[in-house]
């Protein structure tokens, strides 16, 4: 997949009867970077990346993702692309390396592979003695850790994280956005969205919904050189203290 | 007994999971101030919650005493229950109630009404008021959460527990509901309040780290700030992840981590910052920057983590 | 007070804005009624029936075709002795089974007068009381036809019902119905009801204010008391204008009695919101522990007398088998009071004790 860009969104829309969850939002990401997508509650996020990852048919506009056509070719994204949230990630009542065979099996990994795979994983994650751990005795940090990597194990081109580190201890959140930058370093694309502000700096670059549009895109020093304040957190609320759907 | 709004003295509990038991907290003990706002900073999981349900007489601890206005949390559950607001981790609202179903309900809950302790509320019901008759599971999550502190304090309590009011919410709601609790100050009721997000610590007057059940550090944030014993600095590059790996490799770094724009850099002395600079120029290092870093609670908490 | 009666109308809220529940609350009984009314029809056709002919005269065989000809029956065969016919039953091969004495012609041209046997399978009572007297129908018109053309006879019919002499059944399903309806409405919704609010986390807002936990529970019980008689009353007028029950008793002591019942349930579920903490597990529990002993136990399935001795003991403490007595007693044989006391006394202690432990067990804290 020699594809430059790795998300290109065309005017892609979302309405719910007469309210337009997503606007018109027109944006690309390219293969290997790291995408800060940030929004108030309710500004369109969650819509706009179901509509990315395949998962809901948008109203108009267009996308490519992963170098399929959002339209013709959704099931082609759905397997070239991984995805993780903190609401829902691992089965709690699973072993550590039955969810990784269950995720492996979906994605039609072979015996072999899956075998490497979390091989692999497991000692990446320092998770070599707990393979036989249930997953909800693992504490939150390292489930998270885990899920992002099971995530990752088809080799997805484009992967998108739905506020992974939520209540994550700052320890923790530091190794995971590492494991995000080794990703991105190996030329997976990542498409994260967060509450934590300082991470929308570690993004190289960022984009912030207001009101279902985008109302900012940049890297993270131009913005805050745009809007002449000192943080990324600065410049959020400077802009979504605009919205004025408010619920 | 005690004039301190809030007592913890010793306080442990476990709870099972599966055959083991697993220490929620233990031996936890402070004192809350009256009149202030006092922070429970840490990860989920650090035990903030079972704390906040010993206070609330919500649970019993395995050990240890825990007294709200001077009344004891297992003793005296009656009267801490009259006198108490409390914001549970989960905004507990009904969802197909109507956002004044929600506040006359828990206002008779409490024999009062939304009427009499009105001037207490106003600040915050201003702004959920246009929504009165919407239902609650329709309301963003700023609004919920607004209205979730409405129906806490409608019974004008003495002392407040917010278990992670600003959790899930975005960076707009999270820095007006702060505005709202800072006015709440003035009308002398002491409030309890946990955060996972660290950069909130400095909104409190005072704060305890928390994490697995055990204390860190309880101080001002100014104080908790100031005790950081290493210097720290910021360092800056063309490539920040290679940096992040270089400085992790070298010898003389204690500790180095993203922090916002910079990496921040725990060295055992400053004067090691110009012999790093030259070994990350040598790495191909380009553009590189570095200044004494601004130390910030969760600097502090990483810290304490370490040790 | 004011506090109580603003938590009951909350509890109304709740339940009259979840559209979903109260179409099934309301559906279910009156969808319970109108299948069983309808399934159990007095119509019956080709039943299977089976003849021991002990006289092969003329006689018995001019009846076994007039027997054969009828469309409610269905002849597949013939037995030799007294002794199959039980078999026959156990193999569920009959529904009836019409014995001639050896002596048939004999005995009518020298007596006029002899006794043809039906026996009938009366596990169903309905189809039982049917298939027996269509065979006395069809036995009477030969006579008649016979008589007319030289001389009078006098053929008797002598029936048996087996399993089920009292013919225990007939339209027991109305109180059968009834107990299920109430046992759900009032069990499973009153605990859902609370486990919802463990789930929400409100439950914890409620524990942390000044409310007596006596008065969570009556706010809880309330509504759901009030819908269950509703159901009542919409299960009884169903039965009585629609499928022709007829209401022989006292309506006054049987809307008391169910009453009755309906706390019953209610303490029932209470005592299930107290030992779930989701509500899938109160809804499990529910049915498992509820539903399907008020199914087998309220005896408009099965008679609880043809059970076998543990099950029967173990009916002894199902709420629904008391209360069926009591629906039938007084619903549908008209005793009085003075009939039903017994049942009542014992449906009070269970409420009570029900009551006790629920309350006892009502936490005050989470855990």
């Amino acid at each position: 997949m020699n594809f430059p860009l790795s998300i290109e969104s065309i005017n892609l829309t979302k309405r719910f009867g007469d309210f337009t969850a997503v606007d018109s939002i027109s944006f690309q990401v390219k293969k290997g970077e790291i995408f800060g997508f940030l929004g108030a509650n309710g500004a369109g996020k969650t819509t706009a990346m179901r509509m990315l990852s395949g998962l809901s048919k948008p109203t108009s506009g267009s996308a490519v993702v992963a170098g399929y056509n959002l339209e013709f070719q959704s099931e082609k994204i759905k397997q070239n692309i991984g995805y993780m949230s903190q609401k829902f990630s691992l089965y709690e009542d699973l072993k550590v390396k039955e969810n990784i065979r269950f995720y492996g099996g979906i994605y039609g990994l072979t015996d072999q592979q899956i075998k490497e795979k979390s091989e692999f994983m497991l000692h990446q994650l320092n998770l070599g003695g707990s393979a036989n751990t249930m997953v909800r005795s693992l504490p939150l940090g390292w489930r998270q850790k885990l899920a992002f990597s099971v995530a990752m194990l088809h080799d997805p081109s484009v992967i998108f994280l739905d506020e992974p580190t939520g209540g994550v201890d700052p320890v923790t959140r530091r190794e995971f956005w590492q494991l995000i930058y080794s990703a991105a370093d190996r030329g997976t694309t990542v498409f994260v969205t967060t509450h934590y502000m300082d991470e929308a700096e570690y993004c190289d670059r960022v984009s912030i919904m207001v009101d279902g549009r985008i109302e900012a895109l940049d890297t993270p020093v131009n913005l805050v050189n745009t809007y002449k304040v000192k943080t990324m957190a600065d410049v959020f609320v400077k802009l979504a203290r605009k919205a004025t759907r408010g619920e | 007994m005690h004039k301190s709004p809030i007592v913890v003295d010793g306080i442990s509990k476990s709870y099972p999971v599966g055959k083991e038991k697993v220490n929620a907290v233990t031996n936890i003990s402070f004192i809350v101030n009256p009149g202030e706002i006092f922070g429970l900073i840490g990860p989920d999981g650090a035990g903030k919650t079972s704390l906040f349900r010993i206070l609330t007489t919500l649970l019993i601890p395995d050990n240890g005493n825990a007294y709200v206005e001077g009344f004891n949390t297992v003793n005296d559950y009656h009267e801490i229950r009259k006198i108490v607001g409390y914001m549970p981790g989960r905004f507990s609202l009904y969802q197909d109630l109507s956002v004044e179903e929600n506040l006359s309900f828990f206002a008779t809950l409490f024999n009062t009404s939304l009427e009499e302790n009105y001037d207490l509320v106003k600040d915050i019901y201003n702004q959920i008021e246009p929504f009165k008759k919407r239902r609650a599971g329709k309301l963003s999550g700023g609004m919920k959460q607004k209205l979730a502190l409405c129906c806490a304090l409608i019974h004008r309590p003495h002392v407040l527990f917010l278990d992670e009011p600003t959790t899930g919410v975005d960076a707009v709601s999270r820095t007006e509901f702060w505005t709202l609790l800072r006015k709440l100050q003035d009308q002398s009721i002491t409030m309890m309040v946990s955060t996972p997000y660290m950069d909130e610590a400095s909104l409190c007057d005072r704060v305890a780290l928390i994490q697995n059940g055990n204390i860190l550090d309880i101080d001002t944030p100014k104080e908790i700030t100031n005790k950081f014993e290493n210097p720290l600095w910021a360092f800056r590059s063309d490539q920040m992840y290679k940096l992040l790996l270089d400085l992790q490799q070298m010898d003389n770094v204690i500790a180095c981590y993203p922090f916002g724009q910079h990496h921040h850099v725990v060295l055992h002395q400053d004067q090691d910052v110009p012999e790093i600079l030259d070994q990350l120029k040598a790495k191909g290092q380009t553009n590189l920057k570095a200044e004494p870093g601004i130390v910030t609670i969760e600097d502090c908490f990483m810290q304490q983590m370490r040790k | 007070m004011k506090q109580l009666i603003y938590f009951i109308r909350k509890e109304f809220y709740h339940v009259l804005r979840d559209t979903r529940t109260l179409i099934i609350l309301f559906g279910m009984p009156i969808a319970q009624i109108v299948i069983f009314g309808f399934a159990l029809t007095n119509e019956v056709k080709d039943s299977r029936i089976v003849i021991l002919d002990l006289a092969k005269d003329e006689t018995s065989r001019a009846i076994i075709d007039e027997i054969s000809v009828s469309r409610y029956f269905d002849l597949t065969g013939y037995l030799n002795s007294n002794d199959e016919i039980e078999r026959t039953f156990r193999e569920g091969k009959t529904r009836m089974v019409i014995v001639f004495p050896p002596q048939l012609q004999y005995e009518l041209s020298h007596n006029k007068s002899s006794t043809i046997q039906l026996i009938a399978d009366a596990t169903d009572p309905n189809v039982a009381n049917t298939l027996v007297s269509y065979a006395s129908t069809i036995i009477m018109d030969f006579q008649r036809n016979t008589t007319g053309l030289s001389f009078p006879l006098d053929i008797k019919t002598e029936i048996r019902m087996l399993y089920n002499p009292q013919l225990k059944g007939s339209y027991s399903f109305v109180p059968g119905v009834m107990a299920l309806v109430l046992m759900l409405v009032g069990a499973m919704m009153t605990s859902i009801s609370i486990v919802r609010e463990k789930e929400l986390g409100t439950m914890e807002v409620i524990l942390v204010s000044p409310i007596i936990p006596f008065r969570v529970i009556i706010a809880k019980m309330i509504p759901y008391l009030v819908l269950s008689m509703i159901n009542v009353i919409s299960i009884l007028s169903l039965s009585y204008f629609v499928l022709d029950v007829p209401i022989v008793g006292n309506l006054f002591l049987l809307l008391v009695e169910c009453f009755l019942f309906t706390l019953t349930a209610l303490a029932l579920g209470l005592f299930i919101s107290s030992v779930s903490d989701t509500q899938q597990t109160a809804m499990l529990i529910s049915l498992m522990a509820l539903f399907l002993p008020t199914v087998m136990f309220s005896g408009f399935m099965f008679p609880i007398e043809n059970m076998p001795v543990p099950l029967q003991l173990l009916s002894n403490l199902i709420p629904a088998k008391w209360f069926f007595y009591i629906v039938r007693d007084v619903m549908i044989m008209g005793t009085g009071f003075d009939q039903v006391w017994k049942e009542t006394v014992i449906l009070i202690i269970m409420l009570i004790v029900l009551i006790l432990v629920s309350i006892k067990k009502f936490k005050v804290r989470l855990a």
